[in-house]
């Protein structure tokens, strides 16, 4: 899996909030086609991590590279352009449009013409290209012209996938993207995911769920408290040593086993969550 | 619905099942039949009980008494649209009139300038406001609420110490007064369906072309069919009485270019992707705050436009222009034909289909000789109906919307 050059590679990336160490001197990689599943506790880092890779955080400290050169990212766009794309967990879906607008909302398609006011939606071709996308990653979806506010979870979360891939990313981080999704939508999305990487696709995913990282995931990361913790092979390792390094206790004795029981709880309570 | 295969495109109007229908009708994507059939209502009752009610004369009389509001209406639509409100186009509606009025009749300006002059103050007076409202995150209830009182002071300070100043430019009070002869009636009637034809066969070709044939040809037939007949009445209605009013073309012209605008455009779709999430599209690399700014600057010149119309047909500008209810109405209006209050969805038809249903019941209780009182009762009450149906169907979209 991991060979040839990582499509995206952090060294020893740092960040601070004031006296809150995030980040702590990590190394990350992910290559094309593979899945890395982003684990670790509240609070361990995961989310600034992916919001220094997509450029809401700048890093203090470390080196980016992509595709192999040192690349600075510092805002949004810089992420875009390189080829980042970010689904947070809150969608960012506008629930009173439909799927295609959706899809190209904010790089809409218009026909020539002579001002903002007169130049006309394109909706033939960005529906056509809808479809096409769609039915390319095996998304169902009733109707392309049907709001996105009446989509189920798991619809909407892979419209928002779905969108993220129109600008042509190489790299998708994904967080927590089976997140209060049922067992069948859980699937949806993780097969989602797994066509993601059949495209080549170097994918993050966060997600405090083990079972589907473990699912879907070709290696995890695990963060502790800003420090990488563990960069396991998900065929090699099991989901005690994954507990372990997330809770950072020995995988010996009776105080490991209550803390597992505790997040597999919290697993469960996040599973089950309304939408 | 959920187990159509992926990208496959489902014809909206593709057979319609009795309780699809039904849901539609409830839950607002129906809205505009909903206001047909109050409409139709509205008419039936009025015409029961007085039939001069439909007569030529004073359907045209209608017609021109909802000119002004149906313009305000217009650009209130848009606020909606955001999920704001603006409660100062009363206001501006006045103060531009009395900026027109005392340009062309005490400087002597030309009266195209002086309407030019008129809508740039309305203009002026939107984007500050809505410069004023995103840029300091003050509610747009709160500034435009300021809005409304100082440009009433201002159209005090403009008018001066006669408080009155009367029109006699045949080329403003034109506006409101022209009515075309049979013949150009039939002439415009014939462009306008003609038009409308040419758009929905360019529309179907296009999609064709894309290999995306989702509308059946039987849907445009009969939407083609009821154009033509509607305009084709109007038509004949308005000719067996002074004609065609240039008033009611230039309303139909600007909620038909507006409605252009909002629903094929790129800027129209922005407006409604800030109205429904503007944290989406915010993350989705719109200029929320530049989307906001032109949305109350079209307000605002559209006030100015209505204000410049109120005028016209009043022949005179005085303290009370843009006052009183006017207002209310031109908010009431789209919120009564299907606009939700809650942003994010609605269309500019509903600036033209609810200032029919208010200017009706008002048309219609000043035929039977109602009182005022009786008047603003019953229109709250339409108003109430319209807001909790929307609320109903705001509602029922949620519940559905776990499916």
């Amino acid at each position: 899996m991991s060979t040839g050059t990582p499509l995206l590679e952090l060294e020893g990336v740092s960040k601070r909030f004031g006296p809150v160490q995030a980040l702590d001197r990590v190394d990350f990689a992910v290559h094309a086609g593979e899945v890395v599943g982003l684990v670790g506790d509240n609070g361990a880092g995961k989310s600034t991590m992916v919001k220094t890779i997509a450029g809401i955080h700048a890093a203090d400290e470390g080196t980016i590279r992509f595709d192999g050169e040192q690349v600075s990212i510092s805002k949004p766009q810089d992420a875009t352009t390189l080829g980042i794309a970010t689904v947070y967990q809150d969608l960012a879906l506008c629930d009173n449009l439909d799927v295609v607008a959706n899809l190209f909302l904010g790089s809409e398609e218009v026909s020539p013409g002579l001002g903002t006011f007169s130049r006309q939606l394109d909706e033939a071709s960005m529906e056509h290209q809808t479809a096409e996308l769609l039915s390319n990653l095996a998304v169902t979806i009733p109707s392309l012209r049907s709001e996105v506010g009446t989509l189920s979870g798991g619809q909407r979360q892979q419209v928002a996938v779905a969108r993220s891939l129109l600008g042509e990313p190489k790299v998708v981080l994904l967080d927590e993207p089976t997140a209060a999704l049922g067992v069948a939508q859980t699937a949806q999305v993780l097969n989602l995911i797994r066509r993601l990487r059949e495209r080549e696709l170097g994918v993050v995913v966060i997600s405090h769920n083990l079972v589907d990282v473990f699912e879907v995931a070709d290696r995890i990361f695990v963060l502790r408290l800003g420090r990488p913790a563990g960069d396991f092979s998900a065929e090699a390792t099991t989901e005690e040593h994954v507990v372990s390094a997330i809770t950072g206790i020995g995988s010996e004795g009776d105080k490991q086993n209550g803390v597992e029981q505790e997040l597999r709880a919290e697993n469960a309570e996040s599973g089950e969550g309304e939408r | 619905m959920s187990d159509a295969a992926a990208g496959t495109v489902e014809t909206e109007e593709s057979i319609p099942r009795p309780k699809e229908t039904w849901r539609r009708l409830i839950q607002g994507d129906l809205a505009s039949l909903r206001v047909v059939i109050g409409l139709a209502l509205i008419w039936a009752i009025f015409q029961f009980e007085n039939d001069r009610f439909l007569s030529a004369q004073n359907l045209t009389n209608l017609m021109l008494q909802i000119a002004a509001t149906g313009l305000i209406s217009v650009g209130v639509v848009y606020v909606l649209l955001l999920g704001e409100i603006d409660l100062s186009v009363g206001a501006v509606s006045g103060l531009a009139a009395a900026v027109m009025a005392v340009l062309n009749v005490q400087h002597g300006w030309n009266p195209y300038l002086a309407i030019a002059a008129a809508v740039a103050v309305g203009m002026a007076i939107g984007v500050l406001q809505g410069s004023l409202f995103s840029r300091f995150v003050v509610p747009s209830f709160v500034v435009t609420l300021a809005g409304l009182l100082a440009w009433q002071g201002a159209l005090l300070q403009v008018l001066g110490s006669t408080g009155s100043i009367n029109i006699t430019d045949p080329k403003i009070t034109g506006l409101a007064n022209t009515f075309y002869s049979d013949t150009v009636g039939w002439v415009i009637a014939a462009v306008v369906v003609a038009g409308y034809g040419a758009v929905l066969f360019l529309g179907h070709r296009r999609r064709v072309a894309a290999g995306l044939d989702r509308e059946s040809l039987t849907g445009m037939v009969v939407r083609f069919g009821l154009v033509a007949t509607v305009t084709i009445v109007a038509t004949t209605i308005f000719n067996s009485d002074r004609g065609t009013p240039l008033a009611v073309l230039i309303l139909l012209g600007f909620v038909v270019g507006m409605e252009f605008v909002v629903k094929r455009t790129g800027f129209g779709r922005h407006v409604f992707a800030v109205g429904g999430n503007a944290e989406a599209a915010r993350r989705a690399g719109i200029r929320v705050n530049g989307i906001r700014i032109a949305v109350f600057g079209i307000a605002g010149t559209m006030a100015a436009i209505g204000g410049i119309m109120a005028a016209s047909r009043l022949l005179a500008v005085n303290q009370n222009s843009g006052g009183n209810e006017l207002l209310l109405l031109a908010i009431a209006g789209p919120v009564i034909a299907g606009t939700s209050l809650f942003g994010g969805r609605g269309s500019v038809w509903t600036a033209l289909m609810g200032a029919l249903v208010i200017g009706s019941i008002s048309n219609g209780m000043d035929l039977l000789a109602l009182s005022s009182a009786v008047k603003f009762m019953v229109t709250g009450g339409v108003l109430l109906l319209a807001v909790l149906v929307d609320a109903v169907a705001r509602n029922q979209r949620s519940a559905s919307g776990r499916v």
